[in-house]
């Protein structure tokens, strides 16, 4: 299939290979020279600033191609200069690329804000500095064709909106109106706009709450619509199953930091509202402030953004908690993407955070709000410019809420969600050999909205039942082998020799959950080929008790599993142990 | 499954970070990981969770072959970057009293 880079014009993909000039601003003179033999080694000219406010001046002077800066530096830092720098560049795009020895996700966010283009950690690398100058230089190169190229490009954007029509037929068809059909729902977004980036989903979840979403991918065009893909396919597939709001903000933040590029990113709002319970539970990650505007009152709270953007940290550091705030009868939900304050009107002049406020100041009825804010963010714009970077929402919280439970999916078209189920996977020898099926058993289990938050303990909880079927079960193995360090070795070795002379054996999982009035139960059994086996002075209670601190190496498996679930049985003969993990919807 | 582990300037400290699953399958890579240290003998142990996915009792019993390894009752070993589920685990155990958990 032909891409669309493949229709550009020839010369914006043509390397440049050429020499540039490049400004380093960094205060320690070791950084600096460092940095300027490696560049100069790549045949690059460079002009070097030893604080802010001389690579301020140089910059005037030489028309750099490109720009380094320390973050932090003398007489002007390194972000206040590159704040300068972008604003005398003007339109030409000269890449400011900060160095960093910082690592935290703040100050990384703080350099985004301020212009920076990208990073580059100290201790320098020559391979990653080349590759950065490469790729910036063929930004660049690409920018100043687009620009000295405007006929034929032109022609490619007639090209450009076909295609992007077809990929919003696509988009359409993953990100169907959902519940944005709901009268309770107002918006206002160009017709095109998730190719500027904006994204806006709503849907009812099983158990009744409604779901919505507006994310401002960073970007333009099709890589910012190509990250709507996945958010989409992930938030239905996911409401529509029954999560909750946590899981499916880290499994979409989990889903675009795996593929989005480094800077691409989605600023969002998710919301979940509870109509049984009169509540909004909002995560803010990036987005302007949400209103809250309540009704009786005619006075407004602020959700202020409180986490960084989706797709930004792996999942081990993201934040799903959420601010909680009680509803009435009448009150508004408002959301808008940072295309309202920058909506320019014909002089550059932006709407501003001030204009906003004016109209939340004036003590307006909440059903008139919505509509206030648009009408003056259109009459600021007029009429000559387009429009299309504006999204706006308001969600109002009914009196009745039975249109909203209209929408809730019919347990038969559930589509996927698993509720009652049973399983069975009998692992015989040759599988037994080669197969490790935890991995497999935790996807399945993961499929269940309630078990998905524990997969963690669940994991170890099979890990266990597992190598206790198979190693005390099938193979015989005595855990007083491991009593001393070559013991645990040898202990690992006579498992494997086991193993590979293994002809008639089995390990069974059996699996079986049920829905509850609040959550469900899954019962794991695990039966072994073995003749049977129970360990002494096991707790057998659920009670989850502590074990006592001892530095020997085994005989922890079956009390951990014990304290982590509800229940632990071995069945006679003692080939057979059964446990019960019960799980509640979140509160 | 991959283990590494790296020394300190100092050669004081070694920091075996164990990434993915923690459990028998590792236990040859996560002993050569301090049995074969060149460059000095590590006065202190970090173990870095940060990457482990998953781990089990298995998982427990080479943390104590290496407390032994290290001296036993005088052992420096942290624990660290642990997920609250693996703490959960941990504190099950009452490994709080035999390593730093963090």
């Amino acid at each position: 299939m032909r891409s669309l880079q493949d229709r550009l014009p020839a010369e914006s993909a043509t390397e440049n290979t050429g020499a540039l000039k490049i400004l380093v601003a960094e205060d320690s003179a070791a950084d600096r020279l460092i940095l300027q033999s490696m560049l100069q080694r790549s045949g690059h000219e460079v002009v070097l600033a030893e604080d802010g406010e001389s690579a301020i001046t140089a910059f005037s002077e030489c028309h750099p191609d490109l720009v380094f800066l320390d973050v932090i530096m003398p007489n002007v830092n390194g972000i206040e200069a590159a704040r300068r720098i972008k604003s005398l560049a003007g339109d030409e795009l000269v890449p400011v690329i900060f160095l960093t020895s910082l690592a935290d996700a703040e100050s990384l966010a703080t350099c985004l804000d301020a212009g920076g283009d990208d990073f580059l950690s100290k201790p320098y690398n020559q391979i990653v500095l080349d590759s950065k100058i490469k790729a910036f230089s063929r930004m660049r190169e690409m920018h100043r064709t687009v620009a000295h190229q405007k006929d034929q490009i032109a022609l490619h954007n007639k090209h450009l909106i076909q295609e992007q029509n077809v990929a919003k037929q696509v988009f359409d068809k993953i990100a169907h109106a959902g519940a944005l059909k709901l009268d309770i729902i107002r918006y206002y977004m160009s017709a095109l706009a998730v190719f500027n980036g904006d994204v806006l989903l709503a849907e009812v979840s099983p158990r009744g709450s409604l779901f919505v979403v507006l994310g401002d991918f960073t970007g333009h065009g099709l890589p910012a619509a190509i990250g709507s893909m996945p958010l989409a396919a992930t938030f239905y597939g996911m409401v529509g199953k029954g999560f909750s709001l946590a899981d499916i903000l880290r499994e979409i933040n989990q889903k675009l930091y795996q593929t989005l590029p480094v800077g691409l990113f989605c600023c969002a709002t998710c919301v979940d509202i509870n109509f049984k319970k009169n509540r909004i539970s909002v995560w803010n990650g990036g987005l302007p402030d949400n209103i809250l505007y309540r009704h009786k009152t005619r006075t407004y709270e602020r959700v202020k953004s409180s986490h960084l953007p989706l797709g930004v940290l792996s999942n081990r550091d993201f934040k799903a908690d959420t601010q909680v705030l009680h509803l009435e009868p009448g009150d508004h939900f408002l959301m808008w993407s940072d295309g309202i304050q920058e909506a320019r009107n014909r002089a550059g002049v932006m709407f501003g955070e001030d204009n906003i406020n004016a109209v939340l100041d004036s003590s307006l009825d909440a059903s008139a709000v919505y509509a206030q804010i648009l009408k003056n963010v259109q009459e600021h714009i007029g009429s000559t410019e387009k429009d299309d970077d504006i999204s706006l929402v308001d969600i109002t919280f009914p009196e009745d809420d039975s249109k909203v439970q209209g929408l809730v999916p019919k347990s038969g078209m559930r589509n996927g969600y698993l509720e009652d189920w049973e399983l069975t996977l009998t692992l015989v020898a040759s599988s037994l050999k080669t197969f490790n099926p935890l991995s497999l058993l935790i996807h399945v289990i993961s499929e269940v909205p309630g078990l998905r938050q524990n997969s963690s303990v669940l994991y170890t909880v099979l890990s266990e039942l597992f190598n206790n079927a198979l190693e005390h079960g099938v193979l015989g193995l005595e855990s007083s082998i491991k009593s001393s360090p070559t013991g645990f070795a040898e202990y690992y070795r006579l498992r494997k020799e086991g193993l590979e002379a293994l002809t008639e054996a089995f390990v069974r999982f059996e699996f079986r959950h049920e829905v509850r009035e609040n959550g469900g139960m899954l019962t794991i059994t695990v039966v072994d080929s073995g003749k049977g086996f129970v360990p002494q002075d096991l707790p057998l209670t659920g009670d989850p008790q502590k074990l006592p601190a001892s530095a020997q190496y085994y005989g922890r498996g079956l009390t951990l599993v014990a304290s982590i679930c509800d229940s632990l049985q071995i069945l006679p003969p003692g080939n057979r142990v059964r446990v019960q993990f019960s799980w509640n919807y979140e509160e | 499954m991959a283990i590494s582990s790296s020394l300190s300037p100092d050669s004081k400290t070694l920091t075996i970070q164990v990434e993915g699953r923690f459990d028998a399958s590792s236990l040859d890579e996560f002993r050569k990981c301090y049995e074969d240290v060149s460059g000095g003998v590590p006065e202190r142990y970090n173990v870095d969770l940060k990457n482990a996915v998953y781990l089990d009792s298995s998982a427990l019993g080479m943390l104590l072959v290496l407390r032994d390894y290290a001296g036993g009752e005088n052992a420096q070993i942290t624990i660290s970057n642990c997920s609250p589920e693996v703490k959960k685990i941990f504190s099950i155990s009452s490994f709080e009293q035999l390593f730093t958990i963090q």
